[in-house]
């Protein structure tokens, strides 16, 4: 709904709908490609983020919204996550988290809370969940936010603060799971709009990151939490790209 | 009688054999000769033995001799391996500041490079104008290529100096009309002008040897081809931003070896799905898994024409040279776009390294072949039933036009299919009928290459890389030689065409499984014979000669 809104305002100011393109990954969260009439890509598990690098550098003029689970994104694709935001890939990436696998009915994830019972593991699971906005932060990701599903107008905000971004835009969605993992009164609770006095800054974004480590203790910071100018992946690229279509010249050097 | 020159050149890694070997072969060029170069090194970055096989003659030739005429020996150790390699009568050229003891022609490199000032890599042009004299090449086409390709320093002075040092042994004579080709160049380069000439946009990678060629010329040539080249984090990264970047319009190839081919093969079934054109090229290696890196196989077959999971048709095809492989990749890029379809080309690592003589009239015909666009009239559908299961493309920025693909089953507007069980039958039988026409369009002349001798009954089969020597062998046995380059879908039609009154057949593949054989005999035609290699090295021309020579005498 937020993006549904995010994209009727995007559209409002100027933004052609033929230039957005979302790109859909292998998930409940995917299944928006489906619902919207906008140009869509689904591709495979995990690898929704370099099929919209792919598209976007392809054609520069496009937007592009990769949509992800917690699954695909920190598991199955987190090395496509981790060198898109190192190279400052210029597409939004929106991380849908319910802290595990749902279409899959119900196992762990790399953001399942320790302890967590799920189908694949039944004692709880073993393993601390990872705190993947302070993973981006060492990455370098130039823009790392965090919605909630159920702050509508707040996560619609988010969503055209992440595209306004020249670069790469991390946008972490909690989104309780209502058939596995109902966490909803959990982060009713918790969340509170945190401010990061100046969003250049990576201790003060740390400091906001480490309030919460995905586990039972502590407040959950939701907003902009860093941001940080920095040239594109594709500005850098094509600056570097000058078409000049000498097939001649090229044969010369083997004569 | 032909005219035909074997030379070994060796040295340390790191001292330039290969440097050494590309400047005499353009010195043979200009004396008119085709030229073929075998390049031998380990996966080692210092201290391993590099050689490189020049082999001339005066008409095409791909494929590496075992004995040679000539052995150039930039240190001790190519000295003592080589040696065994010499035709009796041979020449043994050796720097003999670091070669004692050696029978043959000593050229004092080193002392002559260090009484002129030069530093310790100029020792190869001294051996160049050293061997150049001894061969009996005129001093004007030595000091032609010297002045053009080693124009730094004093290395004219140097070539000059070991010119002079020695005396005239042999004649390399210069080749009267020749038709030899004006270019030199690997396979992997060719590769990359025949995909560019052809209209490829895009060239994503990750390094991966013999394949990373590739990469290492896109980069280097990215403005003058118009191809932006990009490395990325992994082999899998790759092929989905080929996706991505080709469901934007843009022509995009990639390309690894073997096991990081293998990397790919989730792409190429999603391709196959979403109906996207990307061009895959596998140049392979001796496998299993890592294999023998920087040595050759053609181990790949069968896993290239089966990928990935799921029913889909796809093109394979398997040059055997550098003008074979500019060719085809321009086709294959056009056939990808046409068909909107994976489309694979399968190389080796003595195409992708070995250098070769190559016309310029290759590439005068690849030309950009036009894909089936949208018409922009009604509402667009990228998946839309046809009866010839094309659906036209467009691409994300066109107005009025919503572009949805995806890698689930889907409908005709992209959306995903899972209960409709009529609609997921008749979207498999909409990509059914694109494959007939893939068939159709695999199953042309020139999927088929035929030599030697047409109204022989015995018949020997080749494919990629090997065809080359296999070829030059049967010609000179009074044999027909064919070579199928298309792979997938199966040219059947134009093998059975041109097997037609064969008697005899005998298949030589560099592989232990004969995987063509196995491809062959799904279409019911079955080789008497097999002649198999998998030593990771290519065949010798004596090494075939003798092996299909005792095939044929047994049935006599």
């Amino acid at each position: 709904m937020a993006f549904k809104q995010a994209i009727t305002a995007m559209i409002e100011s100027g933004t052609p709908k033929e230039n957005i393109v979302i790109v859909g990954d292998i998930g409940c969260s995917s299944k928006i490609a489906d619902y919207l009439n906008l140009n869509s890509f689904i591709g495979l598990h995990g690898r929704s983020i370099s099929l919209a690098e792919g598209i976007k550098i392809a054609n520069p003029e496009l937007k592009l919204f990769a949509f992800l689970g917690d699954g695909g994104c920190l598991d199955e694709g987190i090395s496509h996550m981790v060198h898109a935001a190192k190279r400052n890939a210029n597409i939004n990436v929106i991380m849908h988290n319910n802290r595990l696998f749902a279409l899959t009915t119900g196992q762990f994830t790399a953001a399942t809370p320790k302890g967590l019972k799920t189908r694949s593991t039944p004692e709880g699971t073993i393993e601390e969940p990872l705190n993947v906005l302070e993973l981006l932060l060492a990455c370098n990701a130039s823009f790392i936010a965090r919605g909630y599903s159920s702050k509508v107008e707040d996560l619609k905000n988010l969503i055209l603060e992440a595209d306004k971004h020249q670069g790469f835009s991390f946008l972490e969605v909690l989104q309780p799971c209502v058939s596995f993992y109902n966490n909803i009164d959990f982060y009713n609770e918790r969340v509170y709009c945190g401010q990061n006095p100046d969003l250049s800054s990576k201790e003060a974004a740390m400091k906001l990151i480490k309030e919460w480590n995905y586990g039972n203790e502590g407040r959950i910071p939701l907003g902009v939490i860093y941001q940080e100018k920095r040239s594109s992946f594709e500005t850098e690229t094509m600056a570097g790209f000058d078409k000049k279509n000498s097939f001649e010249k090229c044969l010369q050097t083997h004569l | 009688m032909p005219i035909e020159y074997s030379i070994i050149i060796g040295g340390q890694a790191g001292q330039g054999s290969r440097k050494a070997g590309l400047i005499l072969a353009k010195v043979f060029k200009k004396l008119g000769y085709f030229v073929y170069i075998y390049d031998d090194y380990q996966s080692l970055v210092k201290g391993g033995h590099n050689f490189s096989q020049i082999r001339i003659a005066d008409g095409p030739i791909a494929g590496r001799r075992e004995k040679v005429d000539m052995v150039i020996a930039l240190d001790k150790k190519t000295a003592e391996m080589h040696k065994k390699d010499l035709k009796k009568g041979g020449l043994m050229i050796f720097n003999s500041n670091k070669v004692m003891d050696q029978e043959g022609y000593g050229v004092e490199a080193d002392k002559i490079v260090k009484d002129l000032g030069g530093i310790p890599i100029m020792a190869n042009t001294a051996m160049i104008g050293g061997f150049a004299k001894i061969a009996g090449i005129d001093w004007s086409i030595i000091k032609g290529i010297v002045e053009k390709e080693l124009n730094k320093g004093n290395n004219l002075e140097i070539a000059k100096a070991a010119y002079d040092s020695v005396e005239k042994v042999a004649k390399i004579e210069k080749v009267l009309n020749s038709k030899a080709p004006q270019l030199l160049m690997t396979g992997n380069e060719a590769t990359a002008l025949g995909a560019a000439k052809a209209g490829l946009d895009m060239y994503y990678a990750y390094p991966m040897t013999p394949a990373s060629g590739l990469l290492h010329y896109f980069a280097e040539h990215q403005n003058d081809l118009g191809v932006l080249t990009i490395q990325l984090e992994n082999e899998i990264a790759v092929a989905n931003e080929a996706v991505g970047s080709a469901y934007a319009g843009k022509r995009t190839m990639i390309a690894s070896s073997s096991g990081g081919f293998a990397l790919f093969s989730e792409v190429i079934s999603f391709t196959a799905m979403a109906e996207t054109p990307v061009v895959f090229v596998n140049s392979q290696r001796m496998g299993p898994a890592t294999g023998v890196p920087t040595y050759s196989g053609q181990s790949d077959l069968l896993f290239c024409i089966n990928p990935g999971p799921g029913d889909f048709e796809k093109f394979v095809v398997a040059p055997s040279t550098a003008e074979e492989t500019a060719v085809w990749s321009g086709k294959l890029l056009n056939w990808a776009w046409q068909y909107q379809t994976p489309a694979i080309l399968l190389i080796d690592k003595e195409l992708s390294e070995g250098t070769f003589s190559v016309s310029k009239d290759t590439f005068q015909e690849i030309k950009k072949e036009k894909e089936l666009l949208w018409n922009k009239k009604g509402d667009y559908m990228r998946y839309r039933i046809t009866e010839e299961g094309l659906s036209p493309l467009a691409y994300p920025g066109t107005p009025n036009a919503i572009i949805k693909a995806s890698s689930y089953e889907h409908d005709e507007a992209g959306l995903t299919i899972e209960t409709d069980e009529a609609l997921i039958t008749s979207m498999q039988e909409k990509r059914m009928r694109k494959f007939e026409e893939m068939k159709k369009v695999a199953d042309c002349p020139e999927a088929v290459a035929v030599y030697g001798n047409k109204g022989s009954k015995t018949v020997v089969i080749s494919w990629g890389f090997n065809a080359g020597a296999v070829k030059e062998v049967s010609e000179k046995l009074g044999l027909k030689f064919v070579q199928p380059i298309v792979m997938s879908p199966f040219p059947v039609k134009q093998m059975k065409k041109v097997l037609q009154g064969a008697e005899k057949i005998i298949l030589v593949e560099n592989n232990a499984m004969s995987q063509l054989g196995k491809v062959m005999a799904e279409y019911g035609i079955k080789a008497d014979k097999t002649i198999l290699k998998y030593s990771s090295r290519p065949f010798y021309i004596e090494e075939l000669e003798s092996r299909i020579s005792k095939l044929i005498s047994k049935t006599k």
